[in-house]
């Protein structure tokens, strides 16, 4: 599978997401600048890391949303090519305006930096395919602006389309209705707080993330 | 010529900075007020004929995210 991971200045969970999508996969993403103007031919993945883009500047998100590269992630995510944004890259997936609602300071103001529990709530997307409806997950989270917020009435359509792909089984952030991570409406779209890439051998203590790539490798390839 | 921006919080968002000072005035003995909502001020310093639809369109294109945000211009 043909995959790109997109570098911002600030982008520091690139290489963890590069590894992750090499072992499961067996071969390297590129590596792409977000100046850049093209995504490479035949892509089956495109990966948007976690860091802080442009040292979080006006919004978490909000810089790096308006990159070159954005323009051509927004037109493939239009042609059902997967895209995978976590943590800032879920933030800069909402102010891209691939999703909905917006990523808002942690209620309490602390940074949370420990490993969550998640319920598995949509077992039927390309991403969490290998996974069991109403399975839980622990992944870890490390974010200040994971506070997801959206007005009621996209909440409520979230919900009743099956867009909510993971949920924390406990308030971490403050997030509306404890939503941790959502699909767009063609399901091809995911954007999530909490890391995958960074529990994909025991060695990382659990292995619970390998799965959401080794279902994309099935789904897409 | 000079325009602000200000961008703040649409009413029914929490904000837990705006919370987080509020508390902090009450621990300095600070009485009396009730809520604390927290925003910010954006200064343009532009051409004359950066017009107010110009000027419209920033916002909703990069200063504000509407989805939580309002804003309001106010041309000097």
């Amino acid at each position: 599978m043909k995959s790109a991971v997109i570098v911002f200045p600030g982008s520091n969970c690139d290489r963890d997401l590069a590894v992750a999508i090499r072992d499961v996969t067996g071969r390297a993403p590129d590596m792409l600048w977000h100046r850049e103007t093209e995504l490479p031919e035949g892509i089956g993945l495109i990966a948007v890391p976690g860091g802080f883009s442009y040292g979080d500047y006006l919004r978490s998100g909000a810089m790096a949303a308006r990159s070159p590269i954005m323009r051509e992630i927004v037109e493939a995510a239009g042609r059902g090519v997967p895209v995978i944004g976590i943590c800032n890259g879920f933030q800069i997936l909402t102010e891209a305006g691939l999703l909905p609602g917006a990523l808002m300071r942690n209620q309490g103001l602390d940074f949370v930096c420990r490993d969550v529990a998640l319920t598995v709530e949509n077992s039927q997307s390309a991403f969490t395919a290998r996974y069991a409806q109403g399975e839980t997950v622990r992944f870890p989270v490390a974010h200040h602006d994971g506070n997801f917020n959206a007005d009621a009435e996209t909440l409520d359509r979230l919900e009743g389309e099956g867009r909510v792909a993971f949920r924390y089984a406990e308030p971490v952030n403050g997030s509306a209705r404890n939503i941790a991570g959502i699909l767009n409406d063609g399901g091809n779209v995911l954007g999530m707080m909490p890391h995958p890439e960074r529990v994909i051998e025991a060695a990382h203590g659990n292995d619970d993330g390998r799965r959401l790539f080794e279902g994309l490798l099935e789904t897409v390839a | 010529m000079k325009t602000r921006v200000y961008v703040t919080l649409k009413g029914g968002v929490l904000d837990p900075q705006g919370k987080a000072i509020h508390n902090a005035l009450g621990s300095l003995g600070f009485s009396g007020v009730n809520d604390v909502r927290a925003g910010k001020l954006i200064e343009l310093d532009h051409d004359e004929n950066v017009s107010d639809a110009d000027l419209e369109a920033m916002c909703r294109k990069l200063l504000a995210n509407t989805v939580i945000e309002n804003f309001r211009i106010e041309r000097a």
